[in-house]
């Protein structure tokens, strides 16, 4: 599936588009909004419902308290009339004339203070008219102040309150209203009104009361004409409803907030306004009508009030809502940007998935590139190291030879760079396991010395390597990862040192953790020291140089190897610290503390001034964790650096190492045994690395620290000799010595007796010095640094004039290999029949004895004891039992006959030891590492490539054969 | 033909096998292992190496025409053939196998068809050429002369 196709079908998946949001957004608004709205509608209808309520309350109460004034003026006025019923008309001769009355009333007047006064008015019939003139000694006015005209009846007021005295003589009948009111009050008996009216004195809005007086006790249930017939007069009086109204209303609070109207509304289509302003202001859209009964059934009151200011906004509403809207505004951003987020970040996620994708595939990619890329390259390389080893079999020169060596070591670290390159995935990973094999520590050394020779002498830096006298010959475990640490090391040395010296250290530490201890107090030191030295420019130091670690100067080494012990051989571990110092530009403090993060250079300019990764720390790093060790350095910047680091590694049994010595340590030539060195060294550590190679050929090496010496010793002895009496062999000089020492030198080249050999060994050296060097007596040789053991040897054999003859028997040629198989009887399992005869006849050629088996079967068979097989040949893919299979079963096939010999022995009581096992070399067609360990691990002792090739054959061949051989000599 | 001119031929046929690649380097470890006591060994070899490749090539050419392909047998077969063929160093037919075990693991029947082609006229280009090359070499005998080594 391709990423994009991926990302579509992933999309489905987002739980929200984008293209919705805002959509989404703009709906949430509208609803906050709406329901903001509603909000403010409920809260504004329920202010309204309490403001109508408070009204209603209010206007109810202001009703009930005008119709109780009323009521009770009402009542006044009835007594008034029974007053007057009693005591005008029950006595004779009436007691009640004017004065009285007026008296009567004024005094009673708080009873009523809604009246401006109260009048009685005698009914008089026209018949009467004369009479009652004649009695009253004035004649019947009408209202508006003329004689009244002559009708049927009139109603002259007689008595009257002070107040009102103006109306006395008046004709109420004359007037409209007053003549109707008359008439209805006559017929009920009831109290009346009249609609309201200006009255006359105040022009106040005002309504007349009128009340019937009767001459007798009227029938219980008396009619309309018998009242008539019994009525004396009426008693009326004016309410002045304005004032009355007016007064009322200012004793109550809220006065100024309701404006209270009231109607006569007796025609409901064209009511009459008694009290209020005409006028209509204040909130017209609320009003409250209470109705009023004033005591007259005819004609009917009501009142209406209404608030003088409009409703008041409702603050209290508005806040809520728009809070609310702002709230609900607010979740919905939060909610959208939430969302906007999280589609965004569902967006990254699915981008990073499609790049996390890419890169897998980038990395599957990388893993087959790499897989394909190192394979090619290991078949010509294969045929690059094939063809170094057929030039090393013919006549080189030394210096042919070593370069020819230095080619092939490199091919192979090359091949096994080509390994790392893939196991560097595998240490990322974690599934990185370490060997664990016997190697030899030395030559290994010397091999990664090799590798950086020609670069160091190039740079004219001085390469060293020196291995503590007690650090075992023989460790177990992982020589390629411990090689690879200090490759590495030694690679950064060689990078960064233009000068000075790069010393490689071995030697055994107490334990792992003894790099961070020593770290610790050597940087205390550090600084008081560089002041003391920094006047002193030779230091004790390889080269001279200054050193960031002042550990490797030679008072302190010689200090600490010679408190080395071998204590670790209870354990059955070493632990070996190895310090690999050098003089070069030093790490800055500032990247001091990132130095082990992969890819991570001092900086920028250091990957352009020197190239490489910055991989290689963290590697090492790793990999001396794994091994159980610590890494650690000390840097000093423009002085150099000291990596050290640890590395635990297991003991060989003593028993084995005789025999792992054998097949493991290189080839060191071993004709120079015995033979005597003097060497001329002013610098003790110097001295000590080339010492340390000399000794590992057998040479026994005397220390002298100047060429004078040399002739000092010799002159002493008359002749040419060291110490001991023995005559040295050779004389190595280090050209520093020679250089800084030509007087001694002269000295030297004045004496006549036979020189020994004369070797000068040299960082670099110029074509001007080299000649001056043979003219003063070191035609011999130069060896050039960095020294390694093998290279120093082959440097004698051409010094000392040993023939090539003799060498040639030192190295196992293939002529030996001849021998090494001959008359073996060897078995050579494949189902291939072509496989077969061709593997047997190359193994016939070598003169074996060569049997065949077709199948695993057919071997196990052949493999019943006793047999006298000396190996078996196998090939791994063979239809039935496969080849791994096959040897499991002959292995357990040896472990039971191995259990018997081993009872049988006991039983006869001999130790008779002999172990049987069977070398089985696997024959495979793809030499992978996989199959290897597999084949490794099913209990083979190793493989050969089909088809054989005899350099292959051989090697697998010898680790089996040669010790036998000897054991048989 | 006299004798030298023979040998010439047989030189010059042997390195252009090496040249086309139909033979390599093997085949000369091969002649390298024939000596005085075992003088046909070549010979015996490739003679094996032909029976073989024969009876594999039928073998692989019914298990390829089954409706359903037993793939583990046909590559198992394949492998036979590629070990011989390396052994003998008839590189090309080697080579053809490698291809040809790869789109087993594929378990691409159309191809597997192709390449049993491929492998079969590789064979018979191999075996045209060696047997010819055996009989030069027969004559060489017969005229007396010494069969010349000639590497890659």
């Amino acid at each position: 599936m391709r990423p994009n196709e991926q990302m579509c079908t992933k999309r489905k998946y987002m739980f929200i588009k984008k293209a919705w949001l805002p959509k989404i957004l703009v709906i949430w608004i509208i609803i906050v909004a709406l329901i903001g709205r509603v909000i403010y509608n409920t809260m504004d209808a329920d202010d309204k419902e309490r403001r109508k309520e408070v009204l209603e309350s209010m206007c109810d109460q202001r009703a009930r308290m005008l119709q109780d004034q009323f009521s009770a003026s009402i009542n006044h006025v009835h007594a008034l009339a029974v007053l007057v019923s009693t005591f005008h008309y029950s006595k004779t001769p009436s007691t009640v004339d004017q004065k009285t009355f007026a008296q009567y009333t004024a005094r009673t007047a708080f009873e009523r203070p809604l009246l401006s006064g109260v009048a009685y008015a005698q009914r008089v019939l026209n018949s009467e008219r004369k009479e009652f003139e004649r009695i009253h000694g004035w004649t019947i006015m009408t209202m508006d102040k003329k004689p009244s005209p002559i009708r049927d009846e009139y109603a002259p007021v007689v008595f009257s309150q002070e107040t009102i005295s103006y109306i006395e003589s008046l004709d109420m009948m004359s007037g409209e209203e007053d003549r109707e009111n008359i008439l209805r009050s006559r017929a009920t008996g009831k109290s009346v009104l009249t609609s309201p009216f200006r009255l006359l004195d105040s022009h106040h809005l005002g309504v007349v009361l009128t009340f019937p007086v009767y001459k007798f006790n009227l029938s219980p249930d008396p009619t309309a004409e018998e009242r008539i017939r019994a009525t004396a007069g009426y008693l009326g009086g004016a309410f002045d409803v304005e004032t009355l109204v007016e007064n009322l209303l200012g004793k109550l609070a809220e006065y100024q907030e309701i404006a209270v109207n009231v109607y006569d509304v007796t025609n409901s289509s064209e009511p009459l306004i008694m009290y209020g302003r005409q006028r209509e202001d204040g909130d017209l859209l609320l009003k409250h009508v209470s109705p009023l009964d004033f005591g007259d059934p005819y004609r009917k009151h009501h009142m209406i009030c209404r608030y003088l200011q409009n409703a008041p906004t409702s603050w209290t509403a508005i806040t809520t809502a728009f809070l609310f809207s702002v709230i609900g505004l607010l979740v919905g951003y939060m909610v959208y940007s939430a969302l906007i987020h999280i589609v965004k970040v569902e967006d990254d996620f699915h981008k990073m998935q499609q790049l996390k994708v890419r890169a897998e595939a980038a990395d599957v990619a990388k893993s087959q590139f790499l897989a394909t890329v190192s394979h090619e390259i290991r078949t010509p390389m294969n045929g690059i190291l094939g063809m170094l080893a057929m030039i090393l079999d013919t006549d080189l020169s030394s210096t042919q030879k070593d370069y020819a060596q230095t080619a092939q070591a490199c091919g192979k670290s090359l091949v096994t760079l080509i390994n790392e390159v893939l196991d560097r995935a595998k240490i990322e990973a974690g599934k990185l396991q370490l060997e664990a094999v016997p190697f030899e520590i030395r030559s290994m050394l010397d091999d990664v010395i090799s590798l950086f020779s020609e670069k160091a002498r190039h740079k004219g830096v001085e390469l060293a390597l020196l291995v503590s006298d007690k650090v075992p010959c023989i460790v177990i475990g992982d020589p390629g990862r411990f090689r690879q640490v200090i490759t590495n090391l030694v690679d950064n040395s060689v990078k960064f040192s233009e000068r000075g010296h790069i010393f490689v250290h071995v030697r055994l530490a107490k334990h792992a953790k003894v790099v961070l201890d020593k770290k610790a107090e050597t940087s205390s030191n550090d600084r008081s020291e560089g002041v003391v030295a920094s006047g002193d420019c030779q230091f004790d130091t390889l080269s001279g140089c200054e050193a960031a670690d002042d550990r490797n100067c030679w008072e302190n080494l010689e200090h600490l190897t010679a408190n080395e012990e071998h204590q670790c051989n209870a354990s059955q571990r070493a632990t070996l610290l190895v310090c690999v110092e050098d003089t070069g530009i030093g790490i800055p403090l500032h990247a001091q503390e990132q130095l082990y993060m992969p890819f991570m250079q001092a900086d920028s300019s250091t990957s352009r001034n020197y190239g490489g990764t910055g991989i290689g720390l963290s590697i090492s790093k790793c990999l001396v964790e794994l091994m159980g060790g610590q890494i650690g350095f000390v840097s000093r910047p423009q002085i150099g650096s000291t990596f050290s680091f640890t590395s635990v590694f297991k003991m060989c049994e003593k028993n084995e190492v005789g025999h792992l010595k054998k097949s493991l340590c290189q080839d060191l030539p071993m004709t120079f045994e015995g033979l005597k060195a003097v060497l001329v060294d002013e610098r003790p550590l110097r001295a000590a690395v080339t010492k340390y190679h000399l000794m590992r050929l057998g040479v026994v090496v005397e220390v002298v620290s100047s060429i004078g010496m040399v002739v000092d010793i010799s002159r002493k002895n008359g002749s040419f000799r060291s110490r001991n009496g023995r005559r040295p062999d050779m004389v190595l000089v280090d050209k520093d010595t020679w250089l800084s020492s030509e007087d001694g030198d002269s000295k030297l080249k004045g004496h006549t007796f036979k020189l020994p050999k004369m070797i000068l060994i040299a960082t670099k050296i110029t074509s001007g010095e080299l000649e001056k060097a043979k003219a003063e007596g070191f035609a011999d040789r130069v060896i050039m640094k960095p020294l390694r053991a093998s290279m120093i040897a082959a440097c004698l054999q051409q010094v000392l004039g040993m023939r090539k003859e003799e060498q040639q028997d030192m190295v196992c040629g293939p002529g030996l290999f001849r021998g090494l198989l001959y008359g073996k009887k060897i078995l050579v399992v494949d189902d291939n029949r072509v496989n077969r005869v061709v593997a047997a006849g190359a193994l016939k050629k070598f003169g074996a004895n060569v049997l065949c088996a077709e199948s695993g079967k057919a071997a196990i068979a052949l493999f019943q004891f006793p047999h006298n097989f000396d190996a078996c040949f196998m090939d791994i893919q063979m239809p039935e039992m496969d080849g791994f299979e096959t040897t499991r079963r002959i292995r357990k096939l040896e472990i039971e006959a191995n259990e018997q010999v081993i009872e049988e022995s006991s039983s006869e009581g001999t130790s008779n030891k002999v172990e049987r096992h069977l070398p089985i070399l696997a024959m495979t067609a793809d030499v992978i590492h996989a199959t290897r360990d597999e084949c490794l691990k099913c209990g083979m002792d190793g493989y050969v490539s089909k088809p054989f090739e005899e350099e292959d054959l051989y090697q697998a061949v010898t680790k089996f054969f040669e010790p036998k051989t000897t054991t048989d000599q | 033909m006299d004798v030298g001119q023979l040998q010439r031929r047989f030189v010059e046929y042997t390195s252009s096998l090496f040249h086309e690649g139909v033979l390599d380097a093997q085949f000369t470890q091969l002649q390298q292992l024939q000596d005085e006591s075992n003088p046909e060994f070549v010979f015996e070899v490739v003679s094996l190496f032909f029976d073989d490749s024969e009876r594999i090539l039928n073998d692989l050419t019914r298990a390829l025409d089954q409706k359903i392909v037993d793939f583990k047998n046909v590559d198992s077969h394949v492998h036979q053939l590629k070990g011989s063929s390396s052994s003998i160093g008839a590189q090309r037919v080697k080579n053809a196998c490698i291809a040809f075990r790869n789109y087993c693991e594929e378990q691409n029947t159309e191809a597997c068809l192709r390449c049993l082609q491929q492998v079969k006229q590789e064979y018979s280009l191999a075996k045209n050429k060696l047997d010819s090359l055996f009989r030069l070499e027969q004559q060489i005998v017969a005229a007396g002369g010494a069969v010349p080594m000639v590497g890659c």
